[in-house]
């Protein structure tokens, strides 16, 4: 029976090609639409949890320089006002687990024939703690390294291939500023960070390293910015107090004066990238949906028209012996079988776009399995739902009225 | 009730009282008043009358396509007034086998298509169907146009496909509404001989409308209807000369 339904239902879509592709088309475009929109939206999703996962946890970042409630304002020209001493003495209050201060630099890298431009941060071997950061291959340089400034560097993924290609570059000796600095090991890759920065191009050395032979600073012992990891999530705030009541003592800021260095909560500012991401994915779906739902109506439309046009057809088939329910699912099924078809397209286009806007937009995406089968069962309960209206409507002809119909 | 036939058998048909009114703007139109007609199995009844006297509505009341706004209707004994609308759906499948004047044949589907569409309905499983289908075809004498559509083949073609489509299900019954309205003489000739064929070798009982005398003198009784009315019912030879005229 419903083998016959459905042959019969192939047929009435093939009597009237045009109309049905055209149907069909509202839902292609619904579901392509809700398909690549949830690939956007949750590829971005996925970049900033990978970008937070790689950000490492609990952890603030003190620049020098005040900020007013309105935003950062970074003193002009203005010396560095955070010390190693501040990053030592932070690094003492309860319920901090690792610090490190940072100075960040640019400089030419060479080695061999190749050359290279990149981000050198001179810090402690705490940085990898706090970052979270692994080496992939060799050693991290050490506190004895720190102390004595030896010129020893780790590098970046990045780095890497383009100084090293294939070759193995630990123990290898790069110049950096026409010395000569050994490697010690490589940085697992990171991935993007949240501002879309490639962190895998840049450069470990020891902060003495940096502060005495690389960029050399005006004030000794002064750093651009301190990391600092705390135990927990919990501990955030009441850290970031005592972070701020210490550095205002230690830097002898009166009462009411600006601070002359800012603390961030950069987990907290990752949670609100991510929320931020979640949303517009959220929004992206909802936008898309409301085509899915005009698509709907256009299946409605049609079969309402399809059922006026057809309503001898229908007197015809009760006359034979059709019984309401039998009209009722005929009209059904074709709404079904267009949206699940159109359904179908529209995945393949949308999974298609979303692969597209990858390798030619460089957009992140991601295509769920759960995005596929949510804008399958979303077409599928449209295609029933404004199926059902202009099915009942034809299974509740009388079959006199019905065949009288011209 | 004409006497040759057996009054122990029962009635494939049994109205009495029949009326009934179509609602319209200009208030209700009474079209039948107080029809009473019995069926015995195996007659071949005529139906005449001048146009508008009601005989497309009594046939649409026996088909079970419409119902009379009062009186009794048993069709195989059943009470039609109180069947559901898939009980009606079920009479009109299996017991009835209606042809139109018009044909009403799917014009998408291939006559094979048409001819088993009622087999559908009676959820028959598709070799069945197909068999079945192409059995009635040859039995009408288009068994090779089993693939043709419609609109492939002429209009007595098209009357006999109707036919052979209201067959398929075996039904006791066949309505026919001026079956060859639309045709020639000659056709007409054919189609009334494929009528008698089935009534005088199968047995199945028909009642069919016509305008036309010649048509009439297949049946064996003639029901005359005027302004609503029953105004003659006994056998066609019987009937005086104007119960058997012409009309359009
Ligand atoms: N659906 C309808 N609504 C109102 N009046 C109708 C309808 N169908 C038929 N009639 C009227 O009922 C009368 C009988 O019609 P019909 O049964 O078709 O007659 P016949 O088939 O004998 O020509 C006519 O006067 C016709 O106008
Ligand atoms: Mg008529």
């Amino acid at each position: 029976m419903i083998g016959a339904m459905l042959s019969e239902a192939w047929m009435a879509m093939g009597a009237n090609r045009l109309r049905t592709v055209l149907t069909m088309l509202g839902m292609v475009i619904g579901v392509g639409a809700v398909i690549l929109m949830l690939a956007v939206g949750q590829g971005a999703q996925q970049q900033v949890q990978a970008s937070i996962a790689s950000m490492g946890s609990n952890l603030f970042i003190i620049l020098s320089g005040s900020t007013t409630s309105g935003g950062a304002r970074m003193g002009g020209g203005a010396a560095p006002t955070l010390t190693l001493a501040d990053a030592q003495a932070i690094e003492e209050l309860p319920a901090v687990v690792a610090v490190a201060p940072s100075s960040p630099g640019t400089a030419q890298l060479v080695y061999g024939p190749n050359n290279w431009s990149t981000q050198i941060i001179g810090s402690l071997p705490s940085f990898l703690t706090v970052r979270d950061w692994k080496l992939s291959a060799g050693a991290p340089f050490t506190d004895s390294d720190v102390r004595s400034a030896t010129r020893v560097a780790l590098l970046g993924q990045t780095v890497t291939k383009n100084l090293f290609g294939e070759e193995d570059p630990v123990g290898k000796t790069i110049r950096i500023k026409n010395s000569p600095y050994v490697v010690l090991g490589v940085l697992a890759a990171k991935g993007q960070s949240l501002d879309g920065r490639d962190q895998d191009d840049t450069v470990l050395v020891p902060v003495t390293t940096a502060q005495r032979k690389l960029f050399g600073t005006q004030f000794a012992g002064t750093v651009r910015f301190i990391m600092a990891q705390a135990e927990s999530d919990e501990v955030m705030p009441k850290v970031e107090k005592s972070i701020n009541e210490l550095l205002r003592q230690r830097h002898r800021i009166h009462e009411g004066a600006d601070n002359d260095f800012s603390v961030r909560n950069l987990t907290a500012m990752a949670n609100t990238a991510a929320e931020t991401a979640q949303v517009m994915s959220l929004m992206l779906g909802a936008i898309a949906s409301i085509s899915l739902l005009v698509g709907g109506i256009g299946i409605m439309n049609i079969m309402l028209v399809s059922v006026t046009e057809r309503t001898r057809e229908i007197g015809i088939r009760m006359a034979i012996g059709a019984r309401g329910r039998d009209i009722l699912l005929q009209f059904l099924l074709e709404a079904i079988i267009i949206s699940v078809i159109g359904c179908l397209i529209g995945v393949i286009l949308g999974v298609g776009g979303a692969y597209a806007a990858n390798k030619a937009g460089g957009m992140a995406v991601l295509v769920t399995m759960a995005s596929i089968v949510t804008a399958f069962a979303v077409a599928a309960t449209v295609g029933i739902f404004f199926g059902w209206y202009p099915a009942r409507k034809a299974s509740l002809l009388r079959p006199i009225d019905a065949l009288r119909f011209q | 009730m004409p006497e040759t036939y057996q009054m122990d058998s029962n009635p494939v048909i049994r109205i009495e009282r029949l009326y009934k009114e179509y609602v319209t703007d200009a208030g209700p139109v009474p079209v039948l008043k107080d029809v009473a007609v019995t069926v015995m199995p195996g007659e071949f009844i005529a139906i005449m009358g001048p146009s508008g006297s009601g005989k497309s509505t009594f046939m649409n009341i026996l088909g079970c396509l419409d119902v009379a706004t009062s009186g009794s209707y048993l069709l195989n004994g059943r009470d039609v007034n109180k069947q559901s609308g898939d009980e009606l759906a079920h009479l009109r499948n299996q017991v009835i086998g209606f042809v139109f004047q018009g044909f009403n044949l799917l014009p998408r589907a291939s006559l094979e298509d048409n001819v088993a569409l009622p087999l559908i309905y009676s959820g028959i499983p598709r070799g069945e169907r197909t068999a079945r289908a192409n059995e009635m075809l040859e039995k009408v004498g288009l068994g090779s146009y089993r693939h043709s559509r419609p609109n492939q083949i002429s209009g007595g073609q098209q009357q006999r496909v109707a036919i052979a489509r209201a067959l398929v299900n075996r039904p006791k019954l066949i309505l026919a509404d001026e079956p060859t309205g639309n045709l020639d003489t000659h056709t007409s000739e054919e189609i009334m001989a494929l009528f008698t064929e089935l009534n005088q070798r199968d047995g199945i009982t028909i009642v069919l409308v016509t305008h036309e005398s010649d048509i009439a003198a297949h049946a064996r009784r003639l029901v005359r209807l005027s302004d609503g009315r029953v105004v003659y019912d006994g056998l066609v030879e019987h009937a005086a000369p104007q119960h058997l005229e012409t009309t359009t």
